[in-house]
């Protein structure tokens, strides 16, 4: 081993300076100028993501524990930006809530360790290291979700995401640990090659998938999702649900396609269930929502279904549209969140029945999040249509021709209550409508992002073809 | 830039012009330039197409080929034949005069025009595809807007409408999606490449058993827009609730793009499907058409006469095409392009009573050819138009259907035939009813005595309607010998 080896790990070696970093500024910087951590913290951030764009070798680490794709460096750079993004959204709300009480540097901290423990869990090249990285970045958020102390529901939020979260590493931990007794070990190349099927291999392949489950809130492990999205800060919600969520579908995927692969008999019908489970019991949930954080949450549950579909084909395809979606899903969820967090942390207001008449006070904000909702359900020229169209390609190519049909169904149950938002905010008109308020810079900076990204991520075509291109590896 | 292109492009442009417009004057202009532009362009079309196929002998003219996704084989192809090139002409017009009508838009009149922007670009996009995915873009481009321009602008129970239409449009294209999988995953049958390419697709033997499961699902996805009995129920309830000009757009120009998706993917790609599966969809279309006639009868309010004659009318395209022979395709396109006038003019002078008189209800109109004597005459002489009248392009194009349809001699056709005939007495006695209970008689509300004559926009996109509606009626040879021309290697595939 050499230093040059240590290359590998640029991004994590950055990311964990940039936290020291704030370490040692939270204790220098006084008291009255606590603010100016928040811009220095987005800038380390910002740099780090622009670092992340710089080319990057292929190898692996620690023999074989740590490793290092083209594939993996991209999805660290989408969540990067999908962090970056979250950062310049929720600049305010640490201004004004959180720094005022002197505790925001920990939020930092907490986020970034995170984010560094997805780092580790999407590297991994053996079970301890992804479970490392999964604990790494499960612990912070519940913290971070019980970051509004003075609210009640913040807190429970938190209990709930920690109890949770402990009982599905645990029953994971127990999956990963029947692998190894029936491959004799860790590493995911050795298990690739090891396993064969066997009831005891079924039985640990099931205690994984519902640990990972849990962390992309697949229907029947979703029971957490709405109350741990409605009580804990916005951005935190935001947070589990794109950073996270991407994340644990981008490592689930490349266990399965090459880790787990000769058991694929046995996980395409899991996920065949999962898929239409999900689906269509968060779409069910999500009609009837009023909160904004609750129907964004069961939102996202539908989307983990949709993403399913790409996971159950065990191909090249369905790795580059997986990829492809949760990187447009991102974009998507962060520009909804993004309007939701900017209204709420002005007015207060979180219900859809607030947003009547939207359009007519706040018409820039109503367009993003009319962008974002069609996104989510698909529909042109945005990017969502393309994810979807793309991963329903992937299904069909396996021949699931009937799960696509309700797939679809689904797509057209999702547009309803997407419609529903949009009613609210451009048919309506109400007379104490949320009156026009000017948005911070760095807000702007944050939801013009993300409609950058839901406009040109579909219609500009070359992203898709290089995750095509470096997905080919993969298998 | 080529010719087709210019046709999604100036939409965009007119929306940039659009979104810096402050208000109605400076919107209107921009639609209405964008629009006059657009309709020169589609003139230039007509004869440049013409011009080219006399030395052009390809199915598609001035085609063009980019490609978009690399792995997926998915290409930005577009072409155009005399069907297509007519459709065109027909949006352009019905656009301009839907931007005429809506003059005087009182409430968000920025956003209503670049709805109507949207929707037609989306429809211009779908006339130019040859390509099975931008054709399913810009079929989803072109619906959405509807859910704005009813939600925002209808009347009535509009947020009801909206949702239903756009829901049940959406879960078609849904359908219609799995279709399109369904024929791209069997492309390669012959051992070529998988591809969206219509041209591309239509060379390849499609094994029987796909085409009889992909079949159902093209069709229905493409039909529910072009309002196939059962599925038919969003289009009275939306046209009752949008506003006069997109009414006139809905009934004019999208609801062909169901007609022309049949005729280009489900018809033409999958042959055998459609022979396996036409008796069942002749059923359902024909229903249709006599439903649709006799729920006309029943109403009361003008746009759900209206809104059920369409019905009966588009019915009648999705009938002469599964027939699957010359003569009734040929009177399957003139039907689409002589209800697409015939129906925008129908809502035109209906918007422009409900907005003299403030009711649609013809039982409470009357006498108003005395009062309003231009719009009376003209909805008097659609009203012909509609009912077959020789000398209108109603005639021309119900003529070709039937005696197309009458060319099979197998019992059934002729069973469907007799039936869906005798739909056209129907529309005469809902026409007749009509025009005798609101325009002959006394005048039935003294606040009538004084309304406002027609204003020259009114007149302007009136007439713009009444011209081809004539023209296709007194002079159709030219027309239908361009689209004959055009079915024949759609025909050649068909045996």
């Amino acid at each position: 081993m050499n230093t040059v080896n240590f290359l590998l790990m640029r991004q994590e070696i950055l990311l964990t300076s940039i936290v020291l970093l704030l370490i040692v500024a939270e204790i220098f910087v006084p008291a009255s100028r606590k603010k100016s951590i928040i811009h220095l913290a987005l800038f380390f951030f910002a740099v780090h993501t622009l670092v992340g764009f710089l080319p990057m070798a292929e190898g692996t680490q620690f023999g074989g524990m740590f490793r290092n794709t083209s594939l993996i460096h991209l999805f660290k750079n989408i969540l990067n930006i999908g962090v970056l993004i979250l950062l310049f959204q929720s600049a305010d709300w640490l201004q004004n809530k959180i720094f005022s009480q002197d505790r925001g540097t920990e939020f930092f901290v907490l986020l970034f360790t995170s984010l560094l423990g997805m780092y580790f869990m999407i590297s991994a090249g053996d079970f301890l290291m992804f479970y490392l990285g999964l604990e790494l970045s499960t612990l912070p958020i519940a913290a971070l979700a019980a970051y509004e102390t003075h609210k009640l529901i913040s807190s429970e939020a938190a209990v709930k995401f920690i109890l949770s979260a402990a009982l599905a590493s645990g029953v994971a931990l127990f999956g990963i640990s029947l692998l190894y007794a029936v491959s004799g070990s860790i590493y995911f190349d050795v298990v690739a090659v090891n396993i064969e099927q066997n009831p005891l291999t079924a039985l640990a392949l099931v205690l994984f998938l519902s640990g990972l489950g849990f962390k992309i809130s697949l229907v029947p492990f979703h029971f957490w999702t709405a109350d741990v999205y409605e009580g804990a800060p916005i951005c935190v919600a935001s947070y589990l649900s794109v950073i996270s969520k991407g994340a644990a579908a981008f490592i689930l995927m490349i266990i399965l396609f090459t880790v787990l692969k000769p058991l694929i008999d046995i996980w395409e019908n899991i996920m065949y269930v999962l898929a239409v489970a999900t689906m269509t019991l968060g779409n069910l949930f999500a009609l009837r929502q009023q909160n904004m954080k609750r129907f964004l949450a069961f939102s996202s549950i539908a989307q983990a279904g949709f993403i399913l579909l790409g996971l159950i084909t065990g191909t090249q395809l369905g790795a580059a549209t997986l990829v492809y979606f949760v990187a447009i899903y991102i974009f998507s969820n962060l520009a909804a969140f993004g309007v939701v967090q900017a209204i709420s942390q002005k007015t207060g207001k979180e219900n859809m029945s607030d947003y009547e008449g939207l359009y007519r006070t706040n018409p820039n904000l109503s367009l993003v999040m009319m962008l974002a909702l069609f996104s989510l359900a698909g529909i042109p020229p945005v990017a969502g249509f393309f994810g979807k169209f793309f991963l329903f390609t992937a299904a069909a190519s396996e021949g699931y021709y009937l799960l696509v049909f309700i797939a679809v169904a689904n797509v057209t149950v999702s547009l309803y209550y997407y419609l529903l938002v949009i009613r609210a905010m451009f048919l309506r008109t109400h007379p104490d409508a949320i009156p026009y308020f000017k948005n911070s810079l760095y807000m702007k900076i944050g939801l013009i992002a993300t409609v950058l990204g839901i406009l040109s991520l579909g219609l500009y075509s070359p992203l898709y073809e290089y995750i095509h291109e470096l997905s080919s590896k993969l298998l | 830039m080529d010719i087709l292109t210019l046709f999604v492009a100036l939409p965009a442009l007119t929306i940039l012009a659009l979104i810096f417009a402050k208000d109605l004057r400076q919107s209107r202009t921009i639609a209405m330039v964008g629009s006059l532009i657009q309709l020169g362009m589609a003139l230039n079309l007509l004869f440049a197409y013409f011009r080219e196929r006399a030395i052009n002998k390809e199915v598609f003219v001035f085609v063009k080929d980019v490609v978009w996704f690399e792995s997926f084989n998915i290409h930005y192809s577009i072409g155009v034949d005399a069907i297509s090139v007519v459709l065109i002409l027909l949006t352009s017009i019905v656009v301009l005069a839907g931007v005429f009508i809506s003059w005087k838009m009182p409430e968000l009149p920025k956003e209503f025009f670049i709805s109507l922007v949207v929707l037609s670009a989306g429809v211009y996009g779908f006339f130019i595809s040859t390509d099975l995915f931008t054709m399913f873009v810009f079929y989803e481009l072109a619906v959405i807007p509807m859910y704005l321009l009813i939600g925002i602008w209808g009347s009535g129970p509009r947020e009801y409408a909206a949702m239903k239409l756009t829901l049940m449009l959406m879960g078609a294209s849904a359908v219609l999606l799995v279709g399109i999988l369904g024929i791209y995953f069997n492309s390669n049958a012959d051992g070529g490449a998988l591809t969206f390419n219509l041209l591309q697709i239509a060379e390849v033997n499609i094994p029987f058993e796909a085409q009889k499961l992909f079949f159902p699902l093209t069709f229905i996805g493409f039909a529910v827009i072009g309002a196939l009995f059962p599925f038919h129920t969003w289009s009275p309830d939306g046209h009752a609730s949008a506003p006069t000009a997109v009414s006139m757009l809905h009934a004019g120009v999208l609801m062909k793009l169901g007609g022309y998706g049949v005729f280009r993917v489900a018809l033409f790609l999958l042959p055998e499907g459609a022979l396996h599966w036409s008796w069942f969809f002749i059923i359902l279309s024909a229903i249709g058409v006599i439903y649709g006639a006799f729920a006309a009868i029943k109403q009361t309010d003008l746009k759900y006469i209206n809104a059920y004659s369409s019905v009966s009318h588009l019915g009648m395209v999705l009938f002469a095409l599964l027939m699957l022979n010359k003569t009734a395709w040929n009177g399957a396109i003139l039907q689409s392009l002589s209800h697409g006038f015939m129906t925008a003019l129908f809502f035109a002078l209906i918007g422009m009573i409900y907005g003299r008189t403030h009711t649609r209800d013809v039982t409470k109109l009357g006498g108003l050819l005395k009062v309003i004597p231009f719009i009376s005459v003209i909805y008097v002489i659609a009203g012909l138009a509609s009912l077959g009248l020789p000398g209108f392009s109603g005639f021309v194009a119900e003529m070709n259907i039937f005696v197309g349809a009458f060319q099979h001699d197998n019992l059934f056709y002729r069973i469907a035939t007799i039936v869906s005939v005798s739909a056209i007495v129907v529309t005469a006695v809902y026409i007749l009813r009509v025009v005798g209970m609101m325009l002959m008689g006394p005048v039935k509300n003294d606040a009538y005595l004084q309304l406002e004559k027609a204003t020259w926009f009114e007149r302007t996109g009136i007439l713009l309607l009444l011209i081809p509606i004539v023209i296709i009626g007194v002079a159709p040879l030219w027309l239908s010998n361009a689209i004959l021309d055009s079915l024949t290697p759609f025909l050649a595939h068909l045996t």
